[in-house]
């Protein structure tokens, strides 16, 4: 089990926590030592608001381990409001056709299982459409 | 400086061999590539593998390989660049060679993608995307394309119909080469009744993994036998360049810009124009790939390969044949063998040693591996010697 690494990666699936950059202010997730912006050194927190719009789209109907059980499940590339893309499952899509330019909110949810016997459950950072509601 | 030249090939035929172990599929490219150098020594060997280490539970290739194929005691080790990794072992042999540090390099090559089956072997060939935010999503690479080429479509409003001539073209060039997994011309109809994959990627926009190794001996011109000098190939221009690992990292993840960075590097180094070349081996991993390496090296104009692969530009009769000796998609993928493949089939062409897929005239060739969407992209010039 990688029990550490996810644990490390928490803030980042759970509320979406990248980085404003202290010399350009541009905003960053996921996280990275150094600004691809300005060359700067990024480390101030920032949280991103978990709105934006599908960029692109594709659905998996065989998954690799850790996702066999979720097929079929789709993946988009959502462009959030403040700039980053982020790659992320979209859910409670209903009978919703996905089409780019969808705008869509951050949700959590499971997202895979540890692979290891024991079964450990990782939740992390989902989209769904805006304004689409489940009586769950 | 004396110049690089390929003065040995060997390859065996991508497919399946479930009775070949990782270290006999490698022999079996080395050992006919010492003997078509004639017989040159080689001190050192630079592998390319991808999987090794998850797929065989190996690792130290490049000590186990040179034992097995009776090279003790050389200089030897893996180089690692997902499927960019054949290539960047052939980049390295290029370095050893023109550094002067190593007289005669040897490249292999190899990919034992057989040895297990299951999701366990596909989670492994994501190994090659960022695992924290792409892997974590359930991206695979096959969907990596799916995303791109959905975006392409959107941005270019092109059909998704017209990607089929790029598998059409691999499969008839395929047909002709002993060395290919798929050796059978397929159909437009084919194409479009295949079943969806990750879309709009269908099953025959994919190349399919499989087993295979390849392999080259390098030295420079002053060091070749008398008898070699007319069959050598000179290596004029060498070039890796890395994009952001990830496309949702990238301002614009349909510019694939390490493989035009790369293709301009190489070509700057050969004193050439990419429109100067005879023809061109890209990496049509995925038939979205070919379309933006096309569009990447600038022989396409952005969202329009796709038109010029339907009007016959890059079939072998065309002004720009690609993937001369059916591409991934017919030769089939190898992964971390692949670059090499493509390096053996360009040397072919050069020699004009490929039989019915022989280019008439062909005397300079530009050869790119990506390691996934163009993350890594390596691009050598290779010429015929004057
Ligand atoms: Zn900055």
């Amino acid at each position: 089990m990688e029990i550490p690494r996810h644990w490390r990666i928490n803030p980042q699936r759970y509320e979406l926590i990248g980085e404003e950059c202290p010399h350009c202010k541009i905003k960053i997730f996921p996280p990275r030592d150094v600004c691809p912006n300005c060359g700067g050194e990024a480390k101030e927190e920032y949280t991103f608001s978990g709105r934006g719009e599908v960029y692109s789209f594709t659905t998996l109907y065989d998954g690799p381990a850790g996702f066999e059980e979720m097929t079929p499940y789709t993946v988009a590339l959502v462009k959030l409001e403040e700039g980053p893309v982020v790659t992320a499952q979209l859910t409670d899509l209903g009978s919703t056709g996905v089409e780019i330019g969808m705008p869509v909110e951050m949700v959590t949810r499971r997202i895979r299982s540890d692979g290891d016997e024991r079964g450990m459950l990782i939740y992390g950072y989902k989209f769904r459409p805006v304004g689409f509601t489940t009586a769950k | 400086m004396s110049e690089v030249v390929i003065a040995g090939i060997g390859q065996f035929p991508v497919g399946e061999h479930w009775k070949i172990s990782l270290r006999s599929l490698a022999a079996r490219a080395i050992l006919p590539a010492i003997r078509d150098a004639g017989s040159l020594k080689p001190q050192a060997l630079y592998v390319g593998n991808f999987l090794g280490p998850m797929a065989s539970h190996q690792s130290n290739l490049g000590t186990l390989l040179a034992q097995n194929a009776g090279l003790d005691g050389i200089e030897s080790f893996t180089v690692e660049a997902a499927g960019a990794s054949g290539a960047g072992a052939f980049r390295m042999g290029y370095l050893a060679v023109a550094s002067g540090y190593v007289d005669v390099v040897l490249v292999v090559g190899v990919e034992k993608y057989t040895d297990m089956v299951g999701p366990q072997l596909e989670a492994y060939t994501t190994t090659a995307m960022d695992y924290d935010y792409e892997v974590m999503a359930g991206l695979t690479p096959a969907a990596q394309a799916g995303l791109l080429m959905q975006r392409y479509l959107h941005e270019y409003d092109a059909p998704r119909a017209a990607f089929g001539a790029f598998p059409l073209l691999a499969h008839a060039n395929g047909a002709h080469n002993p060395n290919a997994m798929f050796r059978k011309a397929i159909t437009p109809e084919t194409y479009a009744k295949a079943g969806m994959a990750t879309p709009p990627l269908n099953q025959f926009d994919i190349s399919p993994h499989a087993d295979g190794a390849a392999a080259v001996i390098l030295t420079r011109s002053s060091l070749l036998p008398r008898a070699g000098i007319e069959q050598a190939v000179r290596i004029t221009g060498s070039s890796v360049v890395i994009d952001r690992l990830a496309p949702h990292d990238r301002p614009a993840p349909l510019a694939f810009e390490a493989a035009a960075l790369s293709v301009e590097g190489a070509c700057r180094q050969a004193g050439i124009l990419p429109a100067d070349v005879d023809f061109f081996e890209l990496s049509d991993v995925y038939s979205i790939y070919a379309a933006l390496s096309l569009e990447a090296a600038g022989c396409a104009p952005r969202g329009e390969a796709w038109k010029m692969a339907q009007e016959g530009v890059f079939g072998l009769k065309g002004t720009l044949p690609i993937s001369t000796m059916g591409g991934f998609k017919a030769r089939g993928n190898p992964l971390g063998a692949a670059g090499v493949y493509q390096i053996v089939e360009a040397v072919q062409q050069l020699r004009g040693q490929a039989g019915e897929n022989q280019i008439s005239g062909a005397r300079r060739a530009l050869v790119q591996s990506l390691g996934g969407p163009a993350s890594t992209a390596v691009t050598h010039v290779l010429e015929r010697c004057p």
